[in-house]
């Protein structure tokens, strides 16, 4: 049979994916932008729509970073009103473990299934960022060693808070004069990073907990997510190396006690669609020259290189001198920060081998666009990488806010539907029915007892 | 009599104020679907109220105000405040969405950031309580710090309340100050979009806030652009001195809680006290004073009043409450608040005693009675949640050369 397809739709508001100079892209903060793009990626049958997380405005060289697009909302907040004008589609957030707290982090995912009936999602970070944690009053920043550690009792906290009320706990009987139990979200729990006590406010959600995405490529990030995540996000899009990481994760799963089918893989990925291969081509060529313009270009340069190469330029060779390791540049970019070394040895090399100048070289390791083609072209493209195991379904950023998957939605979604990889419509009403995850089961209320993490 | 109309606002909490109000409502438990907060609302607007004020807590809901209890009876169990308001955001158009945030346990960064984005997401229409935790109780769901508990004695006096919990009052007015400031890390214009230089923002305008005060630090800037408002409206519920002087210092309305014309009167003139205590200019940043009245409203003289009784009576006691208690007709209601008007109030938050009886009975009886008197609009006009309560547009106080 056919395997079917998942997708998911980013609005991506950092880096440099989106092209703001495309007159086409109008406002990253503006409602009308999600409430679009989220029902796009309605009518194009996707599970989910997905906003990430920033937490301090990036600074390159003492300077705020201008050449991304900056700003995004509080996402869990615009979530909740994509919900409401939507039906079907997941809504799904990351949320930082280490500058919240489980209770009130517990509290709004749980609103949110609420209020969305049952369509939530968590995508579960840590950081280990000072500079992000400048903005909290707990400051400071978590050892990196603590990262999973932190992450996994956080989410087991979380979950023993969306235990706290059974699902039938809400009885309000006029008649008996009874609202609820008196245990009815009683919780405790004792463990390294949490000791928190008393009882939870939000009745069981109709997903009972949402569902539950993670990120993580290391080893320790890769079996937290083969634990206990039911969605993995990843940055793997080239077939060979999205194989090999699928067939790793999906691996771990039966260590602990699951089968293949808990948990669906779902890379980052773009896609270019025109009328001809060929057009589609040169439309992706612009694209991603939009995407590492010349600035951009020697920013990225400046961040490995932990130095200023404003002096040099785009479209000369790389610089001769070495990489100052210790120094960083740029603050608050994911990608940046480890490595650099390595980094700078390998982009040097390859550009010698070559012969590429600064922007080409950001361009070549940039990798482009994932899916580029006509509609048949991509729809032949995205359905093979699923079917040959390189994937369960993608997670789209768009290079337009917010018209970027129109094309998509209009043009290929009707292939894979006509190929039987893609839902005609949707079947329930949860996000996990969506995903094709068993219903978590009924639960009877844990309250009282108290857990010790392990 | 003053000709300005009335401004008139809601206050939605769980089934209604009353205890036992969930016990008359058509499909109880109703309280924790989209659908009910959607219908509240759209029946507010239907009204052309002001606003609506969402209540919050980070615990459990308690009979006592200062300790938990294990009541089965009541509604216990509540929504993320700040949340609901996001999904009623884009099914509604002009009426102000002032959801309850707690300050004591909550990262100010979080908060300001999540006020901000109900704001672009309600396109100008948002606003917000902030709370601080008056249980103690409430500390170990979050296992960081411990605060004051306050004794039944304490309780029994609005003042001993206010001086217990004088430290949360004043690590609160930090937070307001820091969210203003988080609100105006971006100016209007920060976003240039200069595809020549290949600068989307203009970096000089987007600023560090470097709050240092004595509970805690935020260097900023914001990451959500700067909202529509400028300054969403900041709102508060004061009893005391201690928070009479938080609003004066950093709100732009207060909720007062007087029992009659003449308790009205006086708990204004503590305010002006405040304010003047602050330095505050009015010209430039106005007060707005609301007085909270709870009430239960029907047409037949008597009826409200035996409604209240009857739910008592399921209460097993008498419902008291912080605000004044109103049971009677809307021409009554609308003659009590045009007289309590007198003293310099500009409005009246109600909170209805039953939902969605008290609510429709406002919205269908009182305004039409409060319209045929010239005291309540006939249409929303244009613009936002702070033009419409005639705020000022807020200057941004990192903009420069304007």
């Amino acid at each position: 049979m056919t395997k079917q397809i998942h997708l998911a739709a980013q609005l991506p508001a950092i880096h440099n994916v989106t092209v703001w100079s495309d007159p086409r892209s109008t406002s990253q903060i503006a409602v009308d932008n999600f409430v679009h793009l989220a029902r796009t990626a309605e009518r194009g049958k996707f599970d989910f729509f997905f906003l990430a997380e920033g937490l301090r405005v990036r600074e390159h060289k003492g300077h705020f970073y201008d050449l991304d697009v900056v700003g995004r909302p509080d996402n869990l907040t615009m979530l909740s009103t994509v919900a409401a004008v939507t039906r079907h589609l997941g809504v799904a957030a990351t949320v930082n473990a280490t500058f919240n707290e489980p209770y009130e982090v517990a509290r709004r995912l749980a609103t949110l299934d609420h209020l969305s009936g049952g369509r939530a999602a968590w995508n579960v970070v840590t950081s280990f960022d000072a500079f992000t944690g400048e903005n909290f009053r707990r400051g400071g920043f978590l050892a990196e060693a603590d990262r999973y550690t932190r992450a996994a009792e956080f989410l087991a906290t979380a979950r023993e808070l969306w235990d706290s009320w059974a699902d039938d706990d809400v009885q309000a009987d006029p008649a008996s004069g009874r609202f609820v139990p008196s245990e009815a979200g009683r919780f405790a729990h004792r463990g390294e990073h949490f000791d928190i006590s008393g009882r939870f406010t939000t009745p069981r959600s109709p997903q009972g907990h949402p569902v539950i995405i993670q990120a993580g490529e290391s080893p320790a990030g890769r079996d937290f997510a083969a634990s206990d995540a039911e969605v993995v996000f990843s940055k793997y899009n080239r077939l060979d190396e999205a194989r090999a990481f699928y067939q790793d994760v999906k691996g771990r799963l039966a260590r602990y006690g699951r089968s293949p089918d808990d948990l669906r893989i779902m890379p980052t990925a773009t896609v270019v669609v025109a009328d001809t291969d060929a057009e589609a081509a040169a439309y992706a060529d612009e694209i991603t020259r939009a995407q590492v313009s010349p600035q951009t270009a020697i920013a990225h340069l400046e961040a490995v290189w932990g130095r200023d190469l404003s002096a040099y330029d785009p479209d000369g060779p790389l610089p001769d001198i070495d990489p100052e390791s210790e120094s960083l540049v740029l603050k608050g970019h994911s990608v940046f920060r480890t490595g650099r070394a390595e980094t700078a040895r390998r982009w040097r090399a390859l550009a010698e081998e070559r012969g590429l100048s600064i922007r080409e070289l950001v361009i070549e390791v940039h990798g482009g666009q994932t899916f580029v083609g006509s509609p048949r072209t991509v729809a032949d493209a995205v359905d093979h990488f699923v079917q040959s195991g390189g994937a369960d379904g993608f997670v789209f950023a768009a290079h337009l806010t917010p018209g970027g998957l129109d094309d998509f939605v209009d043009r290929v979604v009707p292939l894979l539907q006509e190929k039987g990889a893609l839902r005609r419509d949707y079947t329930g009403t949860t996000l996990r029915h969506h995903l094709g995850l068993p219903p978590l089961p009924r639960t009877q209320r844990t309250s009282g007892n108290t857990k010790e993490a392990s | 009599m003053n000709d300005t109309p009335l401004h008139l606002a809601v206050a939605l909490d769980g089934a209604g104020w009353h205890p036992a109000a969930w016990r008359s409502q058509e499909t109880p438990g109703a309280l924790f679907t989209a659908a009910y907060w959607a219908d509240l609302v759209t029946e507010a607007e239907r009204g052309l109220l002001d606003f609506v004020t969402f209540e919050d807590s980070l615990g459990v809901q308690s009979a006592a105000p200062h300790r938990p209890d294990d009541r089965t009876d009541q509604v216990r169990g509540s929504l993320d405040a700040v949340l609901i308001a996001a999904f009623v955001a884009p099914l509604t158009t002009h009426i102000g969405l002032i959801p309850t945030v707690n300050v004591t346990h909550t990262e100010p960064f979080h908060v300001a950031v999540g006020i901000a984005t109900l704001d672009h997401a309600a396109k100008g229409r948002a606003g917000w309580r902030p709370q601080i935790a008056p249980r103690a109780a409430d500390a170990t769901h979050f296992g960081r710090r411990s605060t004051p508990q306050l004794t039944d004695d304490d309780i029994r006096d609005s003042e001993l309340i206010a001086k217990r919990l004088r430290p949360l009052f004043a690590e609160a007015t930090e937070v307001v100050e820091v969210t203003r400031r988080l609100w105006d890390s971006w100016e209007d214009d920060a976003e240039i979009r200069d595809t020549a230089t290949g600068r989307f923002i203009d970096r000089d305008k987007l600023h560090h806030i470097d709050f240092a005060g004595e509970y805690f630090s935020v260097r900023g800037p914001s990451i959500t652009p700067r909202p529509p408002q400028g300054q969403p409206v900041i709102a508060s519920v004061a009893h005391a001195s201690t928070p009479y002087e938080f609003a004066a210092r950093g709100c732009d309305v207060v909720f007062v809680t007087p029992f009659d014309r003449a308790g009205a009167k006086a708990i204004l003139a503590q305010v002006d006290e405040a304010v003047e205590g602050a330095g505050r200019d009015l010209v430039e940043r106005p007060l707005r004073r609301f007085a909270e009245v709870v009430v239960f409203l029907d047409d037949e003289p008597g009826a409200a009043a035996r409604r209240k009784e009857r739910l008592d009576t399921l209460n097993g006691a008498e419902y008291t409450s912080d605000a004044a208690i109103f049971t009677g007709t809307p021409g009554e209601l609308a003659d009590l608040l045009l007289d309590w008007r007198t003293t310099g109030l500009d409005g009246f938050r109600l909170r209805p005693g039953a939902v969605p009886q008290d609510l429709t009975a406002i919205t269908r009886r009182l305004v039409p009675e409060l319209r045929q008197r010239g005291a309540f609009r006939t249409e929303y006009g244009p613009g936002t949640l702070r033009d419409r309560l005639g705020l000022p547009a807020p200057r941004n106080r990192y903009a420069r050369g304007d």
